[in-house]
């Protein structure tokens, strides 16, 4: 009945619990979208609910493993490391596709003055842009 | 953000250097990676992600678990069969699916108050609740509801009997709970649906209580 993984992290009690109100159920904007395509996929039947847990429960799994105490903050980056891993085993996308998806989205970041919406057209290496 | 329509059908003559933006993170690039691709190909359309965030930010969230609490508090029999068998039970009103398999409920009496906590990130039962709140991930709540269950109810404005008993759940991917709070005073008469508008997220997971009608007429809400 009592978590001891949660018992253990005894240095954890001393600090607040940050509440505001409800609270907002994402951290961050990627964690929504993260979110969003799982559910996206799972409807377009790209896998079934019970493969989704499925791989999750590996990343969690595997990640405790090497000593991560799944902390809060570290549940959507399990969950887009799942996400990852499920896209490329079901063949809607390949590793080496989304490594260099990646590293195109990085030099169009570079490339973009601050204040301006990043797109993936702005990647020097990318055809079209000048 | 990245909604919205992406370039699309560019080559990518990519080389695989991997280095870090200076105002994207690594994990921002690798949800774009994903998001670009998966649009590209067709699995996922960029307005149907957004209404997804939307409905569980907004629609979904606690009141499939508000009217579950409801019909509890008005049909005896139902509650019996929710304490008893909550996955059917609830299924039964058509909330099943996503990680809603698994469910248990567990009632607060005068007795006992029962607190849920989750150590793992799988244990929430989306179809019911909704998406967690932030904090209910973060490893102080995790810790510290274990340790102290009546004083993080305390700081949360829950203050109890001291003859009420705590008990705290882990909830897991193989059992999640669903916790009943009481009925308010004052509610006799109601109609599930005015009643299932008392039921928070919190309540449902025992760091609250079901909204008193009293404190709403005090608002001049009710």
């Amino acid at each position: 009945m009592i978590p001891r993984k949660a018992a253990l992290d005894a240095g954890d009690a001393l600090l607040p619990i940050a509440r505001e109100g409800d609270g907002p159920i994402f951290g961050e904007a990627w964690e929504a979208e993260a979110f969003a395509m799982v559910v996206a996929l799972h409807e377009a039947k790209l896998f079934s609910w019970s493969e989704w847990t499925a791989a999750l429960g590996r990343e969690i799994a595997a990640a405790s493993r090497s000593g991560d105490r799944d902390s809060g903050g570290s549940c959507y980056l399990h969950w887009l490391a799942a996400l990852e891993r499920i896209v490329v085993d079901k063949g809607a996308a390949s590793r080496s596709a989304l490594e260099q998806r990646k590293a195109a989205w990085a030099r169009a970041a570079e490339a973009t003055p601050h204040g301006q919406p990043i797109l993936l057209a702005n990647d020097p290496q990318s055809k079209g842009s000048p | 953000m990245v909604s919205g329509p992406l370039p699309t059908g560019g080559d990518i003559h990519g080389h695989d250097h991997d280095h870090d933006s200076g105002h994207l993170t690594d994990v921002a690039l690798r949800v774009r990676a994903l998001e670009s691709l998966l649009i590209e190909k067709g699995y996922v359309d960029p307005a149907a992600l957004d209404a997804i965030v939307e409905t569980y930010e907004t629609k979904i969230g606690p009141r499939n678990g508000a009217r579950v609490v409801a019909r509890s508090w008005v049909d005896p029999d139902y509650r019996e069969w929710l304490l008893d068998d909550a996955t059917a039970a609830i299924k039964s009103l058509g909330y099943a699916g996503r990680q809603g398999e698994h469910m248990v409920a567990v009632e607060n009496t005068g007795a006992v108050h029962n607190l849920v906590v989750c150590t793992l990130c799988s244990c929430y039962p989306l179809p019911v609740l909704g998406l967690p709140p932030v904090w209910y991930k973060s490893a102080p709540y995790r810790s510290r509801a274990v340790i102290d269950p009546r004083g993080v109810l305390a700081e949360f404005g829950v203050s109890l009997p001291p003859e009420t008993k705590i008990r705290v759940w882990d909830s897991t991917a193989e059992i999640r709970y669903l916790v009943v709070p009481m009925r308010p005073a004052g509610t006799d008469g109601w109609s599930e649906e005015r009643l299932a508008s008392l039921v928070t997220r919190d309540s449902m997971i025992g760091a609250g209580l079901a909204i008193d009608p009293r404190s709403l007429a005090a608002e001049g809400r009710a």
